[in-house]
């Protein structure tokens, strides 16, 4: 629960910091876009390295992220170990080949093919790590949202987001309020209860804090609506920063990147890149 | 009142706070299945609650934000699951017309019948949409990400049956039914 990344926003003073989160927006989203497709290994490797290299730029301190990247590491371990129990030879019938390095049982033995496939995959999974925490903590979360509205998002969703924001803490607060006032009475919500008691203390947390929510809707929207919310077609933003000649630089870089991408997909003849040819 | 131009104000802010409690039901009380990856979310009750009351627009954005900023903090935005997230949310807003729950008239017909559809709609998006994305897209293999897809299927369903059905009815008792007050004579 204090783990929470979203609220760690501080200012750096530094290059990265310094973009508009429009840039970062664009930047992340069509990053992890082309990243999510390309199974090109040198390009993944290029985009892993590249984004560990801006981590680095953003001055973002390895403790700050350290138990964030334990997790990611387990739960990508998990997952590659996954696919293995459930397509040994998921990276031969991908590629089309098969050099085996040691021979299991029935089908679970080791190919170069699926190790190389499954080392493809962990790419696809770090290398959005680095790209996502600096974007979530060097960009101001009201910024986050004008940036939303001049990327095309409409303003009232740029706005409800910027809500969203302003309220994650909020909420957090009250569910850990009533989460001890249920605890007080008795009730048992850690690891050490049963499940069935566990989902039924879940339930007592979570009707007064969902109600009070509920109600909260309510006052702040009657509240924007005395603002005059919503009346117009445009809204200007206080946090807004304009674009500037680092920004121009480096949406040139992201639209190269992902230009590479696109040619690799035609270089390849597909998706994949095949050493194995 | 002037014509509104877009979605009304109270949606804008059901989307709000809709994603954050969504966001930190989803990041911080998750029981684990066992399955990598996936989760019995509470979330999802919530979120068949917030679909019905403010409709598809708020439920799709809901589920969409809130799983964007859940998957964010861990570092992979997994578009596939996210976009899957989107569309049960939108589908859960389509519950908004039948249930009328904003009447507080919600009966055990329409109850059984909300069950239904959800648990059609949790086969449909996790069982169909969400894996064969996985497999288009990120090219898993077909086995994994339809386990993946079949426990959540079970627990979306088992959160939105038991969960969503306590929320509806909780939140049903708090709304005064249309023509409730009569006129005296």
């Amino acid at each position: 629960m204090n783990n929470n990344v979203l609220i760690g926003y501080k200012q750096r003073d530094n290059f990265v910091d310094h973009l508009t989160g429009t840039t970062k927006l664009i930047g992340l989203i069509a990053l992890s876009v082309i990243g999510m497709v390309s199974f090109d290994t040198r390009f993944l490797l290029v985009l892993t390295i590249g984004s560990l290299a801006l981590f680095r730029l953003s001055g973002i301190k390895f403790h700050e992220v350290s138990f964030i990247l334990s997790f990611i590491t387990a739960f990508s371990v998990l997952n590659l170990i996954a696919v293995y129990i459930f397509g040994p030879q998921y990276g031969v019938h991908l590629y089309g080949s098969e050099h085996v390095i040691w021979q299991g049982v029935g089908p679970y033995n080791l190919t170069w093919e699926q190790l190389f496939y499954e080392f493809n995959l962990f790419l696809k999974y770090i290398f959005t790590v680095p790209l996502a925490l600096v974007f979530l903590m060097t960009t101001n979360p009201s910024e986050f949202s004008s940036s939303l509205n001049r990327i095309g998002v409409s303003y009232r969703i740029s706005y409800a987001v910027s809500l969203a924001l302003r309220y994650i803490p909020d909420v957090q607060n009250d569910y850990r309020q009533i989460s001890k006032a249920q605890q007080a009475r008795g009730n048992e919500i850690s690891k050490k209860g049963k499940l069935t008691h566990r989902v039924k203390a879940a339930a007592q947390i979570l009707l007064p804090l969902i109600f009070t929510s509920l109600d909260r809707i309510e006052t702040i929207s009657q509240a924007m609506e005395l603002r005059r919310f919503g009346k117009l077609k445009k809204r200007s933003w206080y946090a807004e920063k304009p674009m500037k000649r680092s920004d121009f630089a480096a949406l040139m870089v992201i639209a190269l990147v992902v230009v590479i991408g696109i040619c690799l997909f035609k270089l390849n003849a597909g998706r994949f890149y095949d050493p194995f040819r | 009142m002037n014509k509104k131009q877009g979605i009304s104000v109270r949606t804008v802010v059901a989307i709000g706070i809709g994603t954050a409690i969504f966001f930190v039901l989803m990041r911080y009380i998750p029981i684990p299945t066992g399955v990598p990856d996936t989760n019995v979310n509470l979330a999802y009750g919530f979120l068949a609650l917030m679909g019905a009351i403010f409709g598809p627009v708020a439920g799709g954005l809901i589920a969409f934000l809130g799983h964007m900023f859940n998957d964010l903090t861990w570092g992979e935005p997994w578009w596939t699951w996210i976009v899957a997230d989107g569309i049960y949310g939108i589908l859960f807003g389509l519950t908004k017309k039948y249930l009328n729950i904003e009447n507080g008239d919600l009966t055990a017909r329409k109850l059984v019948l909300f069950n239904v559809y959800q648990i059609v709609i949790s086969i449909l998006v996790w069982g169909i949409i969400a894996p064969t994305g996985d497999v288009l897209v990120y090219s898993e293999p077909a086995s994994k990400v339809y386990l993946q897809g079949i426990t959540s299927i079970i627990c979306n369903a088992l959160s939105v049956g038991i969960l969503g059905t306590i929320l509806l009815v909780a939140y049903a008792r708090t709304r005064s039914k249309k023509g409730s007050l009569k006129k005296e004579s």
